[in-house]
């Protein structure tokens, strides 16, 4: 396929690889924000190749495991109510909540259906006009474009049973957050291509000024990866502090400006949980005033009982980057992805799915 | 899950010329071989256009200029230099 099969050229990668340890003096810390790349890093072997004073560090770029457990639990308790079909992408349906998952409710009777698209969500709801369907709205600025704009067709379709739990995650203020933290150390950032193909690479501008950190916008590919890698090297080694766009056949510095107005015109930013990170400010997107009707939030009783963590679970931590999973004692042994006990293990973008996958 | 791969915008159906307000402008995509329908409303895609696609939106059109650079400028750099 093109704009695919370019970029996995391997005596091209193998050059690449050759400059970046030829450049690389210093001891560095890259963080990959984004789960993609961190299977791709691991499916390309990625690690294996870099000198051993760059260490990738796994960031908490994936959806499904930042929805905070209280968030799963509010869908749990959305897909008990008679009249409700649940719409959701698949990997959210096997994350444990408190005491049960979304699969476990299937299981026993609910009306879950996986969906590829938040489009399909819409087209049941119009085929259901009896049934109130809600959609689980996760997913970072690469996703929450297509919500919001579910949304404006559902308003100008005059849908009326279509509603969106909207646990939308924005990645710049959680980078912040991950540096402000203070218990952990990066000297770079690879970031999402595809979040940033939406948002501009422009949006990591206040980051690389705040914090003195280089952060690199990279594809998918391992060629991608492996610019990315020597884009942010080559900063490191003289002191530079930058945005820059390696994957610029599908990212901007100024974004997709039709995505971000859509997105403009249907939410507004508000505080919100994640999962190892807690209550990040302006971190996440609620239903404009405009779109309320369409609020899950508003339709239901959402109260649920204080959520309940998994207590050996250190997916929290994982998540901010601060350990690894062989530094989780249930890993490999009460966890695995037959039977994930915390969501890093259920997605296959999670950090102990991947390490579990391609870690021997 | 931010997962999107590229594809070639065939057709543009219904709304083209959008009006702001609408979600939903549909197009056929080919994905090497295998036609979808894709939502546009993200982006002013014309047919002929690679499109990169997420969860069944057409989130950015891929800059083909851009990505010719990309592998030939590094080629050449890398020749230069070894
Ligand atoms: S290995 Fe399992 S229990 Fe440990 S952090 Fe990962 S998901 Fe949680």
């Amino acid at each position: 396929m093109k704009h695919l099969d370019e970029y996995r050229d391997r005596e091209l990668a193998q050059r690449i690889i050759e400059r970046i340890h030829a450049s690389s003096k210093k001891g560095i810390r890259i963080m990959e924000v984004c789960g993609t790349h961190t299977v791709s890093i691991f499916r390309n072997g990625i690690r294996d190749v870099l000198p051993s004073n760059i260490a990738l560090i796994s960031g908490p770029g994936c959806p499904v495991c930042v929805t905070a457990t209280e968030e799963i639990d509010k869908s749990i308790k959305l897909s008990r109510e008679h009249d409700v079909i649940i719409t959701t992408f698949g990997d959210l349906m096997r994350v444990p909540g408190s005491k049960s998952s979304l699969q476990k409710e299937k299981a026993n009777g609910a009306d879950i259906r996986v969906v590829y698209s938040v489009s399909d969500a819409i087209k049941i709801a119009s085929n259901n006009p009896q049934k109130r369907v809600v959609f689980l709205g996760i997913g970072f600025e690469t996703t929450a474009p297509t919500i919001a704009a579910a949304v404006l067709e559902a308003k100008s379709e005059g849908i009326k049973n279509f509603f969106v739990l909207v646990l939308h995650k924005l990645i710049p203020p959680a980078m912040e957050a991950l540096l402000s933290g203070g218990d952990l150390k990066i000297d770079g950032f690879m970031c999402p291509g595809h979040v940033t193909s939406i948002i501009g690479a422009s949006s990591y501008v206040p980051v690389t000024q705040r914090y003195h950190i280089p952060c690199v916008v990279a594809g998918f590919e391992p060629i991608d990866i492996l610019q990315a890698i020597y884009m942010l090297v080559e900063q490191l080694e003289e002191g530079q502090a930058q945005v820059e766009i390696q994957y610029k056949r599908g990212v901007t510095f100024e974004g997709n400006k039709n995505a971000m107005a859509i997105m403009e015109r249907v939410f507004d930013r508000c505080d919100t949980v994640w999962r190892g990170l807690g209550v990040i400010s302006k971190s996440g997107f609620k239903l404009k005033v405009q779109y309320r009707e369409f609020a899950a939030e508003d339709s239901f009783d959402l109260s649920i009982p204080k959520a309940k963590e998994h207590p050996g679970c250190m997916c929290g931590e994982i998540l901010r980057g601060v350990v690894t999973p062989a530094e989780c004692p249930l890993f490999r042994r009460t966890c695995n992805p037959g039977h994930p006990v915390g969501p890093c293990m259920v997605s296959s973008e999670g950090t102990c799915a991947a390490y579990y996958k391609y870690q021997a | 899950m931010c997962l999107a791969i590229p594809a070639k915008v065939v057709e543009i159906g219904k709304g083209e010329g959008k009006d702001e307000d609408k979600g939903g402008v549909k197009a056929k995509a080919d994905f090497g071989g295998v036609s979808r329908e894709i939502d546009v409303s993200l982006v002013d895609a014309k047919v002929g256009d690679y499109v990169m696609v997420h969860a069944g939106f057409a989130i950015e059109i891929m800059d083909e200029h851009e990505a010719k650079e990309t592998i030939e400028l590094w080629r050449e750099m890398l020749e230069k230099c070894f």
